[in-house]
């Protein structure tokens, strides 16, 4: 029985990483070729998943994608080479970081031209406000005779 | 001593008022226009662009394959990219069928697919493609930017890529945007 327990234990070690290895993709020789590819991978989007990277994602398509980012660092693209690659047959929407272009424009330049609105309605509306409020009307008699009798000291006529 | 005119108040008070509010309501609108679009539908790259390269072996062995030099007839044709796993190529099947009666070429990439299985889905509810490639892996679909089975390809007479429909047919995408392209009422 206790040669049965060791021997199911040890089947069970040995099919663990061997089952893993069926839905695993097949690493570069490389290891510095390797790593390079998922740093590419990790900035392209999954277009199944959508929100996450094809490194991230357990889906065929991006499964595929790997693999073939894998060949193209292979092939000795450079990264912008394996981007445009990809960027050829799925659009800019592939990318997680989107370029910098006409269309993209507004989406790099937005979030700085509403805080410089901000900021300026902010001013504008401050200096109207200081402009209405004007200079202090002077006080009243009645304040003026406050102001001496807490102070100690005749304020009317400076 | 001199009094200051008085301010107008009320000119300061309008535009606080209207400012945040016309704020609002372009938010409103932008974001609401925003809400009736299908995040999940990626534009295609390849709008206009020629036909990828491509050679696809027939299905199981049978029929003449697919590749690129099919494609540039003269007369427009439609690629169906499908697959006998996918359920929603099953709904759009009907609609396959009706546009091949109705005299369309269609052509059918099956995607990472059993070829018998495929051959036999075709066999027993119509096969309404003229030529079928088996793509395997996959990487054919990859090179046409195909992102989950069904999508749908109309292409121009001069094999370029006109229009992409993802997902399965519906008959208001065949009725407004595949039959024009196509020269069909």
């Amino acid at each position: 029985m206790i040669v049965f327990c060791r021997l199911l234990l040890a089947a069970l070690l040995l099919a663990g990483p061997a089952m893993a290895a069926e839905s695993i993709d097949t690493p570069l020789a490389d290891p510095a070729a390797e790593a390079r590819a998922r740093d590419i991978s990790r900035t392209l989007r999954c277009l199944v998943c959508q929100n996450q990277s094809i490194e991230d994602s357990n889906a065929p398509l991006a499964q595929d994608l790997r693999q073939i980012v894998r060949e193209r660092v292979q092939a000795g693209d450079d990264d912008e080479a394996v981007r445009r690659f990809l960027v050829a047959r799925y659009g800019d929407w592939v990318l997680l970081k989107p370029p910098f272009k006409g269309a993209t424009l507004l989406l790099w330049i937005g979030p700085v031209l509403i805080l410089l609105a901000g900021g300026a309605t902010v001013a504008l509306l401050y200096r109207r406000q200081r402009r209405q409020a004007g200079a202090p009307s002077p006080l009243s008699a009645e304040e003026a005779a406050r102001l001496a009798a807490l102070t100690g000291r005749d304020n009317t006529h400076p | 001593m001199t009094t200051e005119p008085a301010p107008k108040p009320e000119k300061l008070i309008r535009w606080s008022f209207i400012l945040p509010v016309a704020t609002f309501a372009a938010l409103a609108a932008a974001l609401g226009v925003g809400l009736t679009l299908n995040p999940r539908e990626i534009p295609s790259a390849l709008i206009q662009k020629p036909v990828p390269q491509f050679a696809l072996p027939p299905l199981g062995g049978e029929g003449e394959g697919l590749r690129t030099t099919d494609l540039a007839s003269g007369k427009p044709q439609i690629i169906n990219v499908f697959a006998s796993w996918c359920v929603p190529c099953r709904v759009e099947h009907p609609m396959l069928m009706d546009l091949a009666r109705r005299g369309v070429v269609l052509n059918g990439i099956n995607y990472k697919d059993d070829a018998g299985a495929a051959a036999t889905w075709l066999r027993q509810d119509g096969n309404p493609f003229t030529r079928i490639g088996a793509d395997k892996q996959g990487r054919v679909a990859i090179d046409f930017g195909v992102y989950g089975v069904p999508e749908t390809f109309v292409i121009t007479g001069d094999g370029r890529i006109a229009y992409k429909h993802v997902g399965p047919l519906t008959e208001d995408a065949i009725k407004e945007k595949i039959l024009p392209l196509l020269g069909l009422p």
